[in-house]
């Protein structure tokens, strides 16, 4: 048996079947790490004392479980090795952002989500690779290395999440976590065949994660099965004092949602979704996909969302003005990269910013820094809140309409490294289909739904209403269950 | 609305980043395209539309007024790059 | 050229909440450098800011006392510019929707007379940390203690035309903040601090001459002695045909100058937005209704009521009522000795007199109310005379000790007993011939020097009736 073929919970059936322990898990994944990583390149930072350490106590506790009747009490995830997106807070490791800005960043505190997923016991086997501060789609930002696509070494995994999405489809870790503010968990989970999705905003906590766009950002699962998907965001979801943009709503158990049923779901198919610019391939598929739904059940509805065509420059205006301020604390005095060449404070500012922020970081930051200054805020800012407005009204609407929307993730599968590196723009359009999501702040779910005929993979986004994951997870696992392979 | 040259000296400024003359040439005209492109966003008709901050309609998040203890100064000041280890170090700066 | 002085000013109020205004460290003064400091208050990656409830109650009980209008949908703005004592490079402020706006006070000056100023409008905001001189290195040393602790500004209208009226305003500002209790305004901590504006324009002229703003003044000296120099400087500049610049001024009290900090070339350009780190502020009426009924007692209602119930002057009970300490320590002792009129006329004149000599505030006097009250108690029991009384008074600004100790440590007990005094009085009278004759030639003076004379010879501590009774009955 290959263990790190294993999904979470296949893995956790293992452990109570007694068909391998912790650290031949554990151990099994650093294998592979060793053996393959150095291609991949999805590994910032290995936590592999701490994880050896872990897994030995970890089985100790799982022996005693198994033997008094009591593993089923364990929490889902215990025991069970994730990857990290490298701009979580972890304490005592760094966090790097994948910007020379921080690359000796060693965090003195844990993430919200860190903390829970400690506390449900899941062992960390690194940080993983990023655009730099999450700015970009095929983590080529990355001030250290491009990450490869494990189905072609010579494309992108996506991004900005691309390091989490080729940890798990390269089989180098079972689940990861991402984040996503403008589709940078579902567009790497599409481009490498793996299960993404970002939750409602407000659903997880942002406290540690390093912001890019503060009222977009989110965390959320990425996982070979949608069932991982479930079982990770159980153990991430919850209010949290410290994220005053947390929901205070009741915690829900994901798992339930997992039904293979999807009769009378009303899915709508908005046209603007497939318009100029989508691979045949994916638009084909994406038929395909709506055809095996009406087989088993559902009901097929046309929709229309009129306003999705400013869904990306709304994004640009709104996402990087954030940015630039967020950015502002990044100026070499209590930590991160300060330049050797200073004699005064202004160099230290100038100086340091320049040489320890990538080429798209700075184009983000300039273009937020135009947006907010004086004369141009209501042009741009003002003007992006109000279409973000209209935006999330014409989603209500629809979403009066059927329950589930159903669209591709990415306009095309995982492109060459380099080939749109030059034109920013050509880029920022891989982004067209998830971007108004996180506009409304609704939760979306990237899942694989076929191959093109290079054979990489195929992603097909899900988006419902509100903190109505469920729903979603239910259509996702329904359409898992029955699929053709 | 049309970039210049001046505009990305005067945010660079702003931003506090040092830009040589290629990277000035090179991101007028990238903000010139993206700028442009962001102007779709006017053909949106807007009126009586309010503005959102969030995608939710939460408000008044609050905490209490109570004290909670304070970080190990060793462990916030651990990625310092210049320190007396009790305060951050700068070059002069005119002091109040 | 006769030119018109225009005043506005911007004050900044440490609120007196017991932690930092988005995160739960302490915000007491002092402690040694970061150490009241968290990932939250000093801009560390992925940490962000909730807001205290308190703030909010205290900024409305500020807007309320101060006859604001409480905006009811209120948010919170990044305001970005980079400084060593902003830890994220941006302060988080109120820009566009402040929670309170349009209030206003009268103000008492010198000659008796009112005038009003208004407030323009208060917002909440955090502190920034403090940047001190590194006498090692030459270099500057970065404490994050202060930062994150909530402030509110008060912005006045430019109502004020001289330094009087700007040092009234702040003094009955501080005095409400202090009656709320939402500020402990020690001026010498800056946990009260004001930035001054301040143009001339010739007299007659309706439009504002160009503007300087002169920062961080904290104390009410150093507020009027810049505004002095600054209304000269600009006269200076104004007559002789010269331009008065939009700057950001510093001022150096111990110098007695003012010097430009920055000048408005450098572009100022905040890009403010709404913080999206945090959610609206959405206010209710019964909200804003409770706070406003369960509001103190406010200076103007007590100074009425000194006025109506204490029989006390109009601008005795104004000053006294402007500072909460000194109306506190006016009650305290006034109830204590029962004597409300003899503690206005000492507060008056020999307590303000040594708080201004000495640069304290009302409420670190040196003295409790009711050890100042047992001084007033021996003067009016005639144990001692009022002029002996001034001398304990003095005695116990510097001693820490009761005043009856003081008494009767330096023996200063008043003399009563007729014979002994009248023995003095004789011998006095005698020796004075000269006097007694200027008094039957209608001369009334001569009787004041004939009872100084004897007060002398009893060192100050014979009972002044029994003095004045006795040299009468010689005279006549």
């Amino acid at each position: 048996m290959n263990i790190t073929k294993l999904t979470a919970h296949e893995i956790r059936d293992g452990y109570k079947n007694k068909a391998f322990t912790v650290k031949d898990v554990v151990e099994a994944f650093y294998k592979n790490i060793d053996e393959k990583d150095g291609d991949i390149k999805a590994y910032i930072t290995l936590c592999k004392d701490n994880a050896l350490k872990e897994a030995d106590e970890k089985q100790s506790i799982i022996d005693g479980a198994i033997s008094n009747g009591t593993f089923d009490e364990l929490p889902l995830l215990y025991a069970i090795p994730i990857a990290i997106k490298d701009n979580m807070n972890t304490l005592g490791v760094k966090t790097t952002c994948a910007s020379k800005m921080l690359e000796n960043f060693v965090s003195p505190y844990d993430a919200t989500v860190i903390k829970k997923i400690k506390e449900e016991g899941a062992i960390i086997l690194g940080k993983v690779n990023m655009d730099e501060f999450a700015m970009g789609g095929s983590c080529e930002n990355s001030a250290f290395f491009a990450t490869k696509n494990p189905y072609d070494l010579t494309r992108v995994p996506g991004g900005s999440s691309g390091g989490s999405s080729a940890a798990v489809a390269g089989d180098l870790a079972p689940i990861a976590l991402g984040s996503d503010t403008g589709g940078s968990i579902r567009e790497p989970a599409s481009l490498c065949g793996i299960v993404g999705l970002k939750p409602t905003y407000g659903l997880v906590s942002r406290y540690g994660l390093v912001a890019f766009a503060s009222s977009l950002d989110q965390i959320g699962p990425m996982s070979k099965d949608v069932k991982d998907a479930a079982i990770l965001l159980n153990a991430i979801v919850g209010h949290d004092e410290m994220d005053s943009t947390s929901a205070n709503i009741e915690k829900k158990d994901y798992t339930k949602a997992l039904i293979n049923d999807v009769k009378g779901i009303r899915i709508g198919i908005p046209k603007e979704f497939y318009g100029e610019g989508l691979q045949e391939e994916v638009r084909v598929a994406l038929e395909k996909a709506k055809d095996k739904y009406k087989e088993l059940g559902a009901e097929i509805v046309e929709v229309s969302l009129p306003f999705t065509k400013y869904a990306l420059p709304t994004y640009y205006v709104l996402a990087c003005a954030e940015a630039s301020s967020n950015l502002g604390r990044f100026d070499g005095i209590r930590y991160g990269y300060r330049t050797q060449n200073y004699e005064s404070l202004k160099d230290i500012y100038k100086n340091s910013r320049s040489e320890g922020f990538g080429k798209e970081v700075k184009r983000r930051i300039l273009l937020g820094t135009y947006v907010l200054s004086a004369g141009y805020y209501d042009a741009y800012y003002k003007k992006a809140q109000k279409v973000r407005t209209a935006i999330k009204e014409g989603f209500d609407k629809v979403f009066t309409e059927c329950d589930v929307i159903l669209t591709p993730t990415c306009p095309t599968t995982a492109w060459k490294i380099g080939a749109k590196t030059e034109n920013p723009l050509e880029m920022y359009l891989m982004d067209l289909y998830t971007v108004p999501v996180n506009i409304a702040g609704i939760p979306g779910i990237s899942i694989p739904c076929g191959k093109d005929n290079d054979g990489m993979p195929i992603g097909m986004q899900l988006l419902a209403k509100h903190f109505n994951e469920e729903v979603l997870l239910r259509t996702a696992y329904t359409y898992e269950m029955n699929k053709e392979v | 609305m049309d970039i210049t040259r001046k505009d990305v000296e005067h945010i660079a400024t702003l931003s506090m980043l040092n830009l040589n003359e290629e990277e000035i040439e090179g991101y007028t005209k990238d903000l010139q395209n993206i700028v442009s492109f962001a102007e779709q966003i006017q053909e949106v008709n807007t009126e009586n539309v309010a503005e959102s901050a969030f995608a939710l309609d939460a408000y008044n998040v609050f905490r209490k007024d109570e004290v909670k203890e304070s970080f190990n100064r060793d462990l916030l000041m651990q990625n310092a790059p210049s320190s007396n280890g009790v305060q951050y170090q700068l070059p002069p700066v005119i002091v109040d | 050229m006769e030119y018109e002085v225009i005043i506005g000013l911007e004050v900044h109020a440490e609120l007196s909440t017991k932690t930092k205004i988005y995160c739960g460290c302490t915000t007491e003064f002092g402690g040694d450098p970061n150490t009241h400091c968290c990932p939250v208050c000093t801009g560390m990656p992925g940490a962000l800011p909730v807001l205290n409830e308190k703030v909010v109650e205290y900024a409305v009980k500020a807007g309320l006392a101060t006859d604001c209008k409480i905006t009811k949908n209120s948010k919170q703005d990044r305001k970005n510019y980079f400084y060593p004592d902003t830890p994220r490079a941006y302060q988080i402020s109120q820009f566009d929707l402040p929670l309170c706006v349009g209030g206003g006070f009268d103000i008492t000056l010198k000659d008796g007379s009112t005038k009003h100023i208004g407030i323009t409008r208060i917002h909440i905001e955090d502190d920034a940390g403090k940047l001190n001189h590194d006498s090692y290195t030459g270099g500057t040393l970065v404490d994050l203690n202060r930062a994150g602790v909530p402030l509110i500004e008060i912005v006045s209208e430019p109502d004020m035309r001289s330094a009087e009226e700007a040092v009234a305003y702040v003094e009955k500002l501080k005095g409400i903040l202090e009656y709320i209790g939402v500020s402990d305004c020690k001026m010498q901590e800056g946990s009260l601090r004001a930035d001054v504006n301040l143009s001339l324009r010739p007299v007659g002229q309706e439009k504002f001459g160009t503007r300087t703003e002169t920062k961080n003044l904290n104390s009410f000296r150093a507020i009027e002695h810049s505004i002095n120099y600054e209304i000269q400087r600009q006269k200076e500049v104004l007559e002789a045909g010269g331009e008065i610049f939009q700057e950001t001024r510093r001022w150096d009290e111990l110098e007695g100058k003012g010097f430009v900090m920055r000048s408005k070339e450098d572009a100022d350009d905040y890009r403010y937005f709404p913080e999206p780190d945090l959610m609206p502020i959405k206010l209710t009426d019964e909200y804003i209704a409770n706070i406003k009924e369960n509001l103190p007692e406010l200076p103007e209602v007590r100074k009425q009521r000194y006025i109506q119930e204490l029989n006390l002057p109009e601008y005795d009970a104004g000053i006294i009522t402007t500072s909460k300490a000194l109306s506190d320590f006016f009650e305290d002792a006034s109830k204590e000795c029962g004597n409300p009129k003899a503690v206005s006329n000492w507060i008056m004149t020999d307590i303000i007199r040594i708080a201004r000599e000495n640069d304290i505030d009302y409420k670190d006097l040196p003295f409790t109310a009711k050890r100042f009250a047992s001084l007033i108690k021996l003067i009016d029991s005639g144990t001692i005379s009022n002029s002996i009384g001034k001398k304990v008074f003095e005695e116990m600004i510097s001693e820490n000790k009761e005043p009856d100790e003081i008494v009767k440590e330096k023996g200063l007990m008043q003399i009563s007993d007729e014979s002994a005094i009248k023995e003095v009085v004789d011998r006095i009278v005698a020796a004075n011939p000269q006097s007694i004759a200027d008094y039957k030639a209608g001369k009334d003076r001569a009787l004041g020097f004939l009872v100084g004379q004897c007060m002398k010879e009893l060192k100050g501590k014979g009972n002044p009736q029994i003095i004045n009774k006795l040299v009468l009955e010689h005279l006549q």
